[in-house]
Formats: structure tokens, C-alpha cells, sequence
């Protein structure tokens, strides 16, 4: 038979061309790299650009764009241009791991920011890890991901927090007695705060009277919320993004439940407001930080930021910004700027003022940082009160 | 036995790549070559179902998700158990082989389900009731707490390799070429040319079917495995109907009846993927989907056949055309 | 017993946003025995077009049943020529071809729809300018409906009638039927086969732009991804009522929508989009010419 003899030389001839496709320098992982040599400090990036996140990754990205700006305009660090690099992952977390492993591999950059969501910085933190580079996600909530070893930062509060947040605000402040639950099932980050939320209110002494959850991308909310009727809560926790929570109160207040809702950071979009209209007025959640904090840092970034990109940044923005910013006084900080050097720099973050608050991070490499309870307003998110951890 | 000389090449060509390239080659090529062979695994059992037996399905990422979950759930099982099982030289092969064949096992149970109620269906509707199960088994997956649900499973350990991988490969290809070339393969292409002939010849078609059905979920469970195996993170949004297409697109640009077709198109698609990064970076928008409904539409319009229609790659080395005796 | 009522009536609404879609999918089933993937993503189209024509001449500064209207024609209008270049430029050309080729291109053509609809809008989620108020409000003690709710309903079985006599009563209608039944058989009578396929195209379609802009006014939050489900859904309707039937169509989606309703209000709210796909292998195996369906035996 032809095929017999033909295929062995077809083979032959794949491997050849494998071989020739490989590159034949032996790749070990070292232990410690060398300080980049060259004018410009390269740094990755990994957000979903596209996809139905995309504003989150976006205004992430605007963040850090601001700071790097900022910084290579007064000089850079170590007399060095700090460089982005920045790959899009669509939303999914393979994408994400393959990003990160190209950044760090290819482009050969000494640090990774990102990812927004946990199941992102999931799929990455592992290869950054493996390859020694320090990450920092910026706005990751889950615990897990900074577990995964000790190149992994994060810059933000994580779940068990800011559950605890909002049921405090509902005892002490509200003083509710009764809340349902309205969780997203679709997203990790929504049944996380669900959960811790439920733990902290009920130790608080109060009553989840009904938990029932959505898928997000979800039109109609009217069965979940007639049975949440029923069942008389004083406010409603809905811990998702603001794609569906601004329909939500449109649904609620159309059912006659005219009670306030409370939920965590993923409201934070003035898309919420757009979409839940006058019908979102009134309700609460817990956010990293406030565009009515007086201080000076906060208001000149503020200002920066609209001027450079025509809006007010949200808390994605501003969790962006303090990412760069913290990375950049960590390559200052660094003896040298070799990877273990930096990532000692980074755990070593001490009382550094940030827009999101004073960030130290503790021995878990999660900041200690307080959160700010906003309420929706005339049209605005108005501060109400800040909780300490 | 002459006719497992070329496979018996191709296994050994996989092994000596295996150490070749195994930390040596860059890592994100490395990476591209993992996931072209997990899609060519894909592709070639998604042809088995919609090529050579004509039933077009849609809910193929269903099944890899089922299989991923699998032994993930395992393996991470093990992980924490006896973790120094999965690092022994002689035993953690034969684990993770005897993993992947469960899996593939597991997968192949629900392949089965789902073809039987697929029996009576015609083609439209089936392809509806195939997209109808792959969704439900994503939901089912977002509310079972114990394999994560939306959060995820995390610290799969890491027990794929290039000769898993392509070693599948080599078999998944082995294996279904020999069913094609069987009497039931025969069965399968009667079942896609005519089937109401098929069943009056004799064929019983409804076994055909289920048989196409669950070979085809067995060997898209294993490269779930081996996809969860590599990732180390699985997570049930990866498994949504974008991804069914995906492997769809591959079958058809490839040739939906062409294993070599499907092998060729799904890696040149993954790396594709790849290629179309700079143009994604540039423009801040994702072309990919786009570019691939586009193919799709355009490949149906101008060349349904895909690139190499039935054919295979031994058929570009026949001069005459044999005559069987 | 409040309760149950409430159900009730979210469910009914919910149901003849469901009709509405699957009126426009049973017809153009009926006429090419294919499956329109891409129905779902026009309704979609319809939704954006009637964003963007609100957006434009400021109608939701007045909102006025005139601005409805307005964004209505425009979205119906929209669509409609929408699904003449989809069936002229995709599925003509395949009438011949293997039913898998026209299954897989319809496939393609959805997509298309939605991830240029994300290149061209962004997907993120955007809101739909609130052109139409009813003022008065619909309450019975505790029981609220959403009178524009109500309005869809009556505008789907009102469409349902008008179709019907379309349909039963007229020469156009008479020849839908006819080319529904055979291709060559009608055009060898002398019906202008390609025309009327192209009309009935065109006026699903354009049912489909109106639930767009209908939908987008009650749940003003659009995105390009939006007509994935509710057209799978509305064909699942169509197959509970009887594919090819418009009564069928409607009834079918009514009962979709109160079994959802029921489900998520009862017990199971993660599974709601699985109940339709579920309630489709059932219908396919127990009775596949759904509720109203002729006696047939062509599912062989």
C-alpha cells in the first residue's frame, strides 16, 4: 500500500518542521531575574476589553494609562519610561492564561496587573506564579486568588469584608431587622458576597427572610421578586453587577416593593443609574471609593482623570490608578529591579496613600482597607458613611 | 498489521516532539500547540456525530465540560488525599490514563442520553435539542456548589503533557477512522446520505445514531480532561455554545467527513486566533467572532465542502484509483 | 392565593413578549421549513434601531404614543429589510442544498448579527430611551401589572387575529399557503414562489423589530446578546403551539411563559432557560406536532 510507505515521510517531514518551529535555547525558570536592562521598564496588562465587561477592563485600563502618564511625565522610575502592555482576554479565563503567559514569556514583562474578576486572576495567578512575576489584581474580591503563592498581590478588599460591610450598614445604620437575597448564581463574585453577607447579618441578629438568585443577562425579575413580596423584607441585598440591578429596581418598585436595595461594588457604573432611573433612588452599596472624598489626592485625580477621558472614573478607575501607582513606588522602593526584588517591595507596601483609601497589605498580600457605603441620590452616589475593617 | 504502521510512526513521532519540545520550546507557543491538539481532538469527534453521520450538534462543549469536571473532581480529590501519587514517575501516568478513560466513559453515558431522544428528531430540531442539552448541562454545572459552580474550580494539578495531548490525538483519529472504516461506519454514512433508505436496507439507524452520539461525547470528555489538566482552572462560562461553535467552525471549514480536515482546520484556527491578536490589540475590538460567522456563511455559500470535503490525507497520494477485489 | 395571581399575570407578560417574537418565527418556518436562527438577533436589531431613531429625533423628551410609533415604523421598517438581504444573500442561494448547509448558514447568520452588533453598538448594556408612558397604573391592592404589559398582550393576539385572516382570507395569504405546502407545485401554478417567501421574510421580520422596540420600552436595558435566548425561546414556543401555526405560536408562548414564571417563583430560579429547552425534548418526543400541529408524519 502506498499510505504505508508514504506517511513515515510525512512524519519525518512534520517533525522537521516541529523542530525548526521550536526554539532550541533551554528554557529553565529562573529563580531570580536579571534587572532589565534598557531604557523602558515593560509592564503587562490583562483585561477584558471586549466582551460584556468591556467597561470594567476599560475603565481598569484608564486607570493604570493615567498613572503611567503620570509618572513617565515626571521622570519614570530609576530614570526608566514605564511601558504597558495590554492584552484582552474577551471575558474568559483560558484567553486570560494564555494573555499572561504570552506577557510574560514573549514581551518579557517584570510585572502583571490585572485581572477585574476572580475567576480571571484565577486562571492567571498560577502562571505568574509559576514564572516568578510579580501580579497585582486590582479589583479581584476572592480570597483564593492571592493564596496562590507569593508573587500574587491584590489591591482591594476581598469578599468576606465587604459582605460584612453592608450587614453592618443594615443593623447599625438602616437598623433592618429583615432582608431577602437576590444573588446572581452566574457570577462567583455575586454568590461570594451573597454568602458572606448572609453570615454577617445573621451573627448581626438579623433575618434573611428569603434568598433566591438570578442568572445574569436575565430580563425579568418578577418572579423572584413577588416571592421576595411575600415575604415582607425592610430592604433587599442584590449583590451583582449593574447590568441587571438597574432593572431590578424597575421591577421592584413596579411590584409596589418600595424598599431600598443594598448591594457591593459591581453597582458601580453610571449606567446604573441610567438604567434604574428614578427607581434605584434611595438604595445602597458598599464601594472602594467615594467621588466626594474632599481630600486633595482624591479630587486630583478626579480631575485628571476627566480631563484625560471625559468622565468621572468610577471605583474600577481608581482601584486601576492605585494599582500602578503602588507598583511604581514598589520599583522605587526595590533595591533592584529584579523579580524577588520587587516582590518584596510590593508585600512591603506600608501606609501608602491611595485614592481607594491608606493601603498596607498584610502578611496574606491583601490590603487592610475600609470601605465606603454610597447611597444613590438626585442622580448621584452620595457618600454615607465609611466602614474600618 | 501494515495499516498500523503509520500509527504506530505517528505515537513514536509524539513521543520524541514530547522531549523535544517539553521545556524547551517557548511557552506560549507551547501553549498554542496544547490547545490546537485538545481542538483537534474536538474537531475530530465532533465529525464523527455531525460529518460522517450527519447529525449536526450543537451542544459538543457540553460534553468537554462534563469530562473536565470529571476528573477534575478526581484529581483534585487526589490531590488532597495523596498528593504524592500524581508526582510518581510509574503511577501518575497510569492514573491520569486510567482518569482520562473515565472520563471519556462518563462523557460518553451522557452523549448517550442526549442521543436518545435525539432519535426521532430531524435534522433542525435535533440540532436545537443538542444546543437545549449543552445548555442545561451548563446550568446544571453553575449549581452544583461542590465543583465550584460560578466560582470555579481551581488547583487542578498539572498532568497534561505535549504526549497526552497529541497522543489522544493520535488515538481519538486511530480509533475513528477504523469505526468509519467498519461495518458501522458504514452504518453512520448510510444514516447521513438517506436515512429512511437506511432503515429500509436494514440499518438500524437508532443505534447508529446513539453509537455516533456517545463515541463522539467519549473522546470530546477526554479533551476536556486534558483541557482542565493543562488550564488548571476550569469554569463553566468557558463551556458555553460560543465554544460548541468554535468546534463547529473547525468541522466545517476542515470538511465535515475529512478527519485530516478537521485535524488541519483546528489547528490552523487556534492559530489563527493567535495571529488575529495584533489586529485586536490595535483596534481594541474582537474581529475573531466576526470573521468566523462570516466563514461560516461564505464556506456554506461558495465551498460546503470545506477544505478537503471527504477526502483524507492518504487520498492525495492514490495515483489510480484502487479497485477493491 | 396574592401570589399565585402575580405569578399569573408576570407570567402572561412575559409570555406575549414571547409571541410576539414567535408569531415572526412560526411564519417563516411555515413557508421554508427552516429554522430562522438569525430571528432572534433581528428582534435584537429592531430593539437598537429603536434606540437609535429615539436617541435621534429626542423623542423621550416628549414621550408620546406618536414617539412610539415612530420608533416602531422605523424598527419594523429596519428589520424588515434586514430579513429580505438575509434570506435573499444566505438562504436563497442554499434552497437546493442539503437542509444541514442551510441549518449551519442560518447559525452563521445569527452569530454574525451578534458579534458585529457588538463591534458596531459595544456590548455593554445600553438603556432604551423611555419614549411611551402609560400613566395610569394598574393596581389591585397588592396585585400590580404593568399596563404597557397589557399592551403587548393585546397587541400580540391582536397581530395573532390579523395574521390569521392575512393567512386564511386573503389571496396572499392563500398563496403563502400554497408555497408553504410545495415550492414547485405553487410556482407551476403561477405564484410568484420567490416574492412571496421574500414578503413572508420580510413580515416576520419586521414583527420581530417591533418586539424589539416594545421590549426595549418595558425592560430598557438592551445589549447585542439580548435576542440569543428569547429567540430560542420563541421557538420553542412556536414548536409547543405547533410550528407553522399562528394561533399555535401564541398559545405556545403563553404557556412558556407562565411555566417559567411558575418555576423561578417556586422553587428553581437557575433554571429557568433550561425549562425551555427541556419542555422542547418533551413536546419533540411526546407530541412533535405540538398543541395544535397538524397529524403529520414528517419528523421521520
Amino acid at each position: 500500500m502506498k499510505m504505508s510507505r508514504r506517511l513515515p515521510a510525512i512524519g519525518l517531514i512534520a517533525i522537521i518542521a516541529l523542530i525548526s518551529f521550536a526554539s532550541c535555547s533551554k528554557k529553565e525558570v529562573k529563580m531570580t531575574s536579571d534587572a532589565p536592562t534598557g531604557s523602558e521598564l515593560l509592564i503587562g496588562e490583562v483585561g477584558s476589553m471586549t466582551g460584556s465587561e468591556a467597561t470594567f477592563g476599560q475603565s481598569t485600563h484608564n486607570g493604570i494609562t493615567l498613572a503611567f502618564e503620570k509618572i513617565n511625565a515626571a521622570g519614570g522610575v530609576k530614570g526608566k519610561k514605564l511601558k504597558l502592555i495590554s492584552l484582552d482576554d474577551q471575558g474568559k479565563p483560558e484567553e486570560a492564561a494564555t494573555a499572561v503567559t504570552k506577557l510574560v514569556t514573549q514581551d518579557k514583562v517584570i510585572a502583571v496587573l490585572g485581572e477585574v474578576a476572580s475567576s480571571r486572576s484565577l486562571a492567571m495567578a498560577p502562571i505568574a506564579q509559576q514564572y516568578r512575576v510579580p501580579m497585582i489584581t486590582p479589583s479581584s474580591t476572592n480570597p483564593k486568588v492571592t493564596q496562590v503563592g507569593d508573587f500574587i498581590f491584590r489591591m482591594c478588599f476581598i469578599d468576606p469584608f465587604q459582605g460584612t460591610v453592608m450587614a453592618k450598614f443594615a443593623t447599625e445604620t438602616l437598623k433592618i431587622k429583615n432582608v431577602a437575597i437576590l444573588r446572581d448564581i452566574k457570577n462567583d463574585y455575586s454568590v461570594g458576597l451573597a454568602n458572606f453577607f448572609k453570615e454577617g447579618f445573621e451573627k448581626a441578629g438579623g433575618k434573611i427572610v428569603e434568598d433566591t438568585s438570578y442568572s445574569a443577562g436575565d430580563m425579568d425579575f418578577k418572579s423572584q421578586l413577588t416571592t421576595i413580596r411575600s415575604k415582607k423584607p425592610e430592604a433587599i441585598f442584590v449583590p451583582g453587577y449593574y447590568t441587571e440591578v438597574g432593572l431590578i429596581a424597575r421591577q421592584a418598585k413596579e411590584l409596589g416593593l418600595n424598599v431600598p436595595l443594598m448591594g457591593g461594588d459591581g453597582w458601580d457604573s453610571p449606567k446604573l443609574k441610567e438604567i434604574g432611573g428614578k427607581f434605584i433612588e434611595g438604595s445602597y452599596f458598599s464601594n472602594h471609593y467615594s467621588e466626594e472624598d474632599k481630600s486633595p489626592l482624591v479630587q486630583k485625580f478626579i480631575s485628571e482623570y476627566k480631563a484625560k477621558f471625559g468622565a468621572v472614573p468610577d471605583a474600577l478607575g481608581a482601584m486601576g490608578y492605585d494599582a500602578a501607582m503602588v507598583l511604581a513606588d514598589a520599583f522605587n522602593r526595590a533595591p533592584e529591579l529584579t523579580n524577588t526584588a520587587i516582590r518584596d517591595a510590593i508585600a512591603q507596601t506600608k501606609n501608602f496613600a491611595s485614592v481607594t483609601g491608606v493601603i498596607t497589605l498584610n502578611e496574606k498580600r491583601d490590603p487592610i482597607k475600609s470601605a465606603v457605603v454610597l447611597k444613590v441620590a438626585d442622580g448621584q452616589f452620595k457618600y454615607q458613611t465609611t466602614v474600618k475593617p | 498489521m501494515k495499516t498500523l504502521i503509520p500509527w504506530g510512526v505517528a505515537l513514536a513521532a509524539v513521543f520524541g516532539l514530547h522531549f523535544i519540545l517539553t521545556d524547551r520550546l517557548d511557552a506560549y507557543y507551547f501553549t498554542i500547540l496544547m490547545y490546537a491538539g485538545i481542538n483537534a481532538i474536538l474537531a475530530s469527534s465532533l465529525n464523527l456525530v455531525s460529518g460522517f453521520t450527519g447529525q449536526f450538534s450543537m451542544g459538543h462543549a457540553g460534553f468537554m465540560s462534563v469530562g473536565g469536571y470529571f476528573s477534575a473532581f478526581i484529581t483534585t480529590l487526589i490531590a488532597a488525599k495523596n498528593p504524592d501519587l500524581l508526582i510518581d514517575p510509574v503511577l501518575a501516568p497510569i492514573l491520569f490514563g486510567g482518569i482520562l478513560l473515565a472520563a471519556g466513559l462518563f462523557s460518553a453515558f451522557m452523549g448517550y442520553l442526549v442521543g436518545l431522544p435525539s432519535l426521532r428528531l430531524k435534522g433542525d430540531y435535533l440540532a436545537i435539542v443538542t444546543l437545549g442539552f449543552g445548555e442545561i448541562i451548563r446550568v446544571v454545572v453553575l449549581n452544583v456548589d461542590a465543583i465550584g459552580g460560578a466560582r470555579g474550580m481551581a488547583g487542578i494539578p498539572a498532568l497534561s503533557s505535549f504526549a497526552w495531548v497529541y497522543g489522544t490525538l493520535v488515538v481519538t483519529l486511530f480509533v475513528i477512522w477504523r469505526l468509519v472504516h467498519s461495518r458501522q461506519g458504514r452504518a453512520f454514512l448510510a444514516v447521513r446520505e438517506d436515512e429512511i433508505a437506511a432503515e429500509a436496507m436494514g440499518v438500524d439507524t437508532t443505534k447508529a445514531k446513539v453509537r455516533a452520539f456517545a463515541t463522539g461525547a467519549f473522546f470530546a470528555g477526554v479533551a476536556g480532561a486534558l483541557f482542565a489538566h493543562y488550564l488548571r482552572y476550569l469554569n463553566p462560562a468557558t463551556f458555553d455554545f460560543n465554544r460548541s461553535f468554535e468546534v463547529i467552525i473547525m468541522v466545517v471549514l476542515g470538511g465535515m467527513g475529512s478527519l485530516t480536515g478537521s485535524v488541519v482546520a483546528a489547528i490552523f484556527l487556534t492559530v489563527l486566533k493567535e495571529l488575529l491578536r495584533p489586529l485586536q490589540e490595535i483596534t481594541k475590538l474582537d474581529f475573531r467572532m466576526v470573521i468566523y460567522s462570516v466563514l461560516l456563511i461564505v464556506l456554506m455559500l461558495n465551498r460546503p465542502n470545506g477544505l478537503f470535503g471527504t477526502r483524507e490525507i492518504s487520498s492525495f497520494f492514490k495515483r489510480k484509483k484502487e479497485v477493491k477485489s | 392565593m396574592l401570589e399565585f395571581i402575580q405569578h399569573f399575570v408576570n407570567g402572561l407578560s412575559l409570555g406575549s413578549i414571547y409571541a410576539l417574537i414567535a408569531l415572526g418565527y412560526t411564519m417563516v418556518f411555515g413557508i421554508l421549513k427552516l429554522i430562522n436562527f438569525a430571528h432572534g438577533d433581528v428582534y435584537m436589531l429592531g430593539a437598537f434601531i429603536g434606540m437609535y431613531t429615539s436617541r435621534a429625533l429626542h423623542l423621550a423628551e416628549n414621550p408620546s404614543l406618536g414617539g412610539l410609533l415612530i420608533a416602531l415604523a422605523a424598527a419594523m421598517v429596519g428589520c424588515a429589510l434586514v430579513g429580505f438581504l438575509i434570506e435573499r444573500i444566505a438562504y436563497r442561494p442554499l434552497r437546493k442544498s442539503p437542509r444541514i448547509n442551510l441549518l449551519i448558514t442560518a447559525v452563521g447568520v445569527s452569530l454574525f448579527l451578534q458579534f458585529s452588533g457588538q463591534l458596531v453598538f459595544g456590548a455593554d448594556p445600553k438603556f432604551f430611551p423611555q419614549i411611551f408612558q402609560i400613566e395610569r397604573e394598574f393596581s389591585y391592592g397588592e396585585l400590580k401589572i404593568n399596563p404597557l404589559q397589557i399592551m403587548v398582550l393585546f397587541i400580540s393576539i391582536i397581530l395573532m387575529v390579523i395574521l390569521q385572516i392575512v393567512i386564511f382570507k386573503t389571496r396572499w395569504g392563500r398563496a403563502m399557503r400554497a408555497t408553504s405546502f410545495s415550492h414547485d407545485l405553487a410556482s407551476l401554478m403561477g405564484i410568484p414562489t420567490d416574492r412571496v417567501i421574500s414578503f413572508t421574510f420580510m413580515l416576520g421580520s419586521s414583527l420581530a423589530g417591533a418586539a424589539g422596540v416594545l421590549v426595549g420600552l418595558i425592560y430598557p436595558k438592551i445589549e447585542p446578546l439580548m435576542g440569543v435566548m428569547p429567540g430560542l425561546k420563541a421557538f420553542v414556543a412556536a414548536v409547543l403551539g405547533g410550528i407553522g401555526n399562528v394561533t399555535g405560536a401564541v398559545v405556545g408562548a403563553l404557556i412558556l411563559g407562565l411555566s417559567e414564571t411558575f418555576l423561578v417563583g417556586y422553587g428553581l430560579p437557575t433554571f429557568r432557560d433550561a425549562l425551555a429547552f427541556a419542555l422542547l425534548i418533551l413536546i419533540l418526543l411526546f407530541r412533535p406536532n405540538g398543541l395544535f400541529g397538524k397529524k403529520g408524519t414528517d419528523k421521520v
